[in-house]
């Protein structure tokens, strides 16, 4: 009894730091945003009080808010698969014996260790009309000149492909691991069956790449959904909210108009999506993946 | 009242028997956050004043703090002061000052003007600055780094075009034809010049006022609860600025991003520009062609809002830290500094006396265009100040740039901004 007492306080100890941390940042702000989304916001001569779900109508009433929600869907939509993709077809043509190929491996791994801060004034410049990067190759080739970033029609594409470039580096080095943990006898029972390069990728290296594809595809819908860094540099939600991403339209709220109730009804929603994403990746995904 | 009595007592004090004291013993250490939006190496100028202020005054230790553009200093200070501790002093857009009031983020000012000579310095600065300074017969904000908006022409391409390089557009109507005659394009219609160049990030809806009060309306009550962004003038200045790029094709495309303007114009792919003053020595500075600067061209009117920074003290400080940090702000708004800051970078010289010192009247004798902008004052508006104030200038710009990505009509947009500013604006009436 007196043993197990103490294993349970000891394993409880082992659990506090990462604990109180997870309390602290993580679990704690969630059920603070949670209640003060039914309140409304402080002001120094009217102070706080219960509004019930006066927040969450307003929410349904606000155009910005609908907006945000279907850019960040379709930067979503627009980013997960090119990352995921581009970084399985980095990992794989790295994997090879290529000449070259650490410097190759370091090229694609470079933009993930650069701050997006800066990847996205990079940019900034190669969008820059009239003499940007871009433009001088555009006009070179003999294209039209275009305002990437400020016209409504290419703005989210554009910044969706900064952060595309950002993070399938990242993802590719899940890849290249895994790829370098498949066994290499399998390759050569492949090539002794006359198996085609595609038919090998598809029925063995794809498969037993499975659960690096779950993970990787949860991360990428994470970062979907908290990277606005580049947002705030490139076009702070412009022009007329086209490139307003959810998480940037909650630090406007809650920091440019200081409207911290509101914010907090929208960091619900934002948080609420997650779960939902994240239990079906969990819950519904996981079984399907392959392991071997 | 008892702060105030405080306050009388110990500047009295700082000023004559305790200052050696003070000098002794611990200086009074303030925090100074400010932003920078104009190109150049603002910082190591500021840097250079508190340095030199500290020498003349060891009691006062000055923490010059860079905290990004307006927008983020203004966040940083109204976070810190939520968490109980904001930068004593801070240069924020006096545009925001009913914002600082209603979160009673700073203090006013009157309390602090006490001797005949702290009064004669207050009554000096331009009454345009003052506008967006005072409120409620309080005055919060001590004018610092102010502009208006001035149109820079490029003499080079000007003569280029045809056109008498010494002469700006003086209306809305020569502007379009100028900025006609400058635009080129090549064979396949891919333009490679543009005539001319209003930005839209930003300070959109600071340029849409300029356009505005030309066309001789006004955007905002001087209370800062009412807008007016359908009426006629502020529709036919958006209506303006889309036709600039949608009709006669002067003007770049879509939106224009304010920070890279400078660079454009630096770069010759634009042949005129519409900005801050506060851009006028970095231009100086980097310019490889002869440059001019008027006045912003006149419809109905000339005009233009004033803008920029003022100095505003925070009211969780300690009472020594507020005198400390009033001292500091005096001095650096000297009429000496205010013309040594306005040579340094093309802000206006906030005072009159500013402009009768000996240097300024060298600096302006040997560069003209250092004067358009203090000339300009005399048409001046105060700028667009609200409650709420980031809320509705961004209700407001975001129309700005729905009309000008073609997305909305003009008056449709003004309509939409308006109908937004109302819910806003309606519980501070």
């Amino acid at each position: 009894m007196n043993s197990r007492l103490s294993a349970a306080v000891h394993g409880w100890l082992l659990l506090m730091p990462a604990m109180l941390l997870l309390v602290a940042f993580t679990h704690w702000p969630a059920v603070a945003s949670f209640i003060e989304s039914f309140s409304s916001t402080p002001r120094p001569r009217r102070p706080s009080r219960f509004v019930g779900v006066a927040n969450y109508e307003q929410m349904l009433a606000d155009p910005v808010f609908w907006q945000s929600l279907a850019n960040n869907l379709w930067f979503a939509l627009g980013t997960i698969p090119l990352a995921i993709g581009l970084a399985l077809l980095m990992a794989i043509w790295v994997n090879d014996r290529i000449p070259g190929r650490t410097f190759a491996r370091m090229a694609y791994f470079t933009p993930t260790i650069l701050p997006m801060i800066a990847v996205a004034n990079i940019w900034l410049f190669f969008y820059t009309p009239q003499y940007g990067l871009l433009e001088q190759v555009a006009s070179g080739l003999g294209f039209a000149s275009h305002n990437w970033l400020g016209s409504r029609e290419t703005a989210l594409a554009a910044v969706a492909l900064v952060a595309v470039w950002k993070e399938s580096g990242f993802f590719m080095i899940f890849y290249l691991a895994a790829l370098q943990g498949i066994s290499p006898t399998l390759a050569e029972a492949a090539a002794l069956e006359g198996a085609s390069r595609w038919t090998f990728f598809r029925r063995v290296q794809f498969p037993l790449l499975m659960p690096t594809t779950l993970f990787v595809l949860i991360n990428a819908v994470i970062n979907a959904f908290r990277t606005v860094d580049h947002i705030i540099v490139m076009t702070r939600g412009g022009p007329d909210n086209a490139t307003s991403l959810l998480l940037f339209y909650i630090y406007q709220v809650g920091f440019n108009f200081w409207d911290t109730s509101y914010a907090a009804a929208l960091t619900v929603v934002l948080l609420a999506m997650l779960a939902i994403a994240a239990l079906v990746q969990y819950g519904w995904l996981e079984r399907k993946v392959h392991y071997r | 009242m008892d702060r105030r009595h405080f306050l009388t007592g110990s500047a009295a004090a700082a000023a004559s028997l305790a200052r050696p004291a003070l000098a002794q013993g611990t200086a009074t250490e303030i925090s100074f956050f400010y932003p920078v939006a104009v190109g150049g190496a603002i910082t190591r100028v500021i840097d250079g004043y508190a340095a030199d202020f500290s020498r003349e005054r060891p009691d006062i230790k000055v923490t010059p703090v860079y905290a990004g553009t307006y927008q983020e200093t203004l966040v940083k200070v109204l976070t810190a002061h939520k968490s109980g501790t904001p930068p004593t002093l801070s240069v924020l857009l006096s545009t925001d000052m009913f914002t600082l009031i209603d979160e009673e983020a700073i203090v006013p000012l009157n309390g602090f003007v006490r001797t005949d000579a702290d009064k004669a310095w207050l009554d000096d600065f331009y009454t345009g600055f003052m506008l967006n300074s005072q409120s409620g017969g309080q005055t919060w904000g001590i004018p610092f780094q102010r502009s208006t908006i001035v149109l820079y022409w490029n003499k080079d391409l000007f003569r280029q075009a045809g056109l008498d390089p010494e002469k700006a557009p003086a209306s809305w109507a020569e502007h379009v034809a100028f900025a006609e005659k400058l635009t080129r394009r090549d064979a396949a219609g891919n333009v490679s010049q543009w005539g001319t160049q209003i930005p839209s990030t930003g300070f959109g809806y600071w340029m849409l006022q300029a356009l505005a009060i030309e066309a001789g309306d006004v955007l905002a009550n001087q209370e800062g609860d009412r807008t007016f962004f359908d009426k006629p003038g502020v529709t036919e200045a958006l209506q303006y600025w889309v036709d600039l790029a949608q009709k006669h094709k002067v003007h770049a495309p879509g939106i224009v991003e304010w920070g890279t303007t400078p660079r454009d114009f630096l770069e010759g792919k634009t042949a005129m520009m519409w900005t801050t003053t506060g851009n006028l020595t970095n231009i100086r500075t980097n310019a490889r062609f002869g440059f001019g600067v008027a006045m912003l061209p006149a419809n109905k009117r000339r005009g233009s809002p004033t803008g920029g920074g003022n100095f505003h003290i925070a009211r969780k400080a300690s009472p020594t830290q507020q005198e400390a940090a009033f001292r500091f702000a005096r001095w650096m708004t000297q009429p000496e500094r205010a013309a040594r800051w306005s040579i340094d970078t093309g802000y206006v010289g906030v005072s009159r006396a500013a402009y009768a010192t000996q240097t300024m009247k060298d600096h302006v004798a040997g560069f003209p265009a250092a004067a358009v902008a203090r000339d300009q004052l005399e048409f001046a508006v105060a700028e667009l100040s609200t409650h709420e104030n980031q809320r509705v200038t961004k209700a407001l710009g975001d129309n700005i740039q729905a009309a000008l990505t073609g997305s909305k009509a003009p008056d449709r947009a003004l309509r939409d901004a308006q109908a937004e500013a109302e819910r806003i604006l309606r519980p501070y009436r």
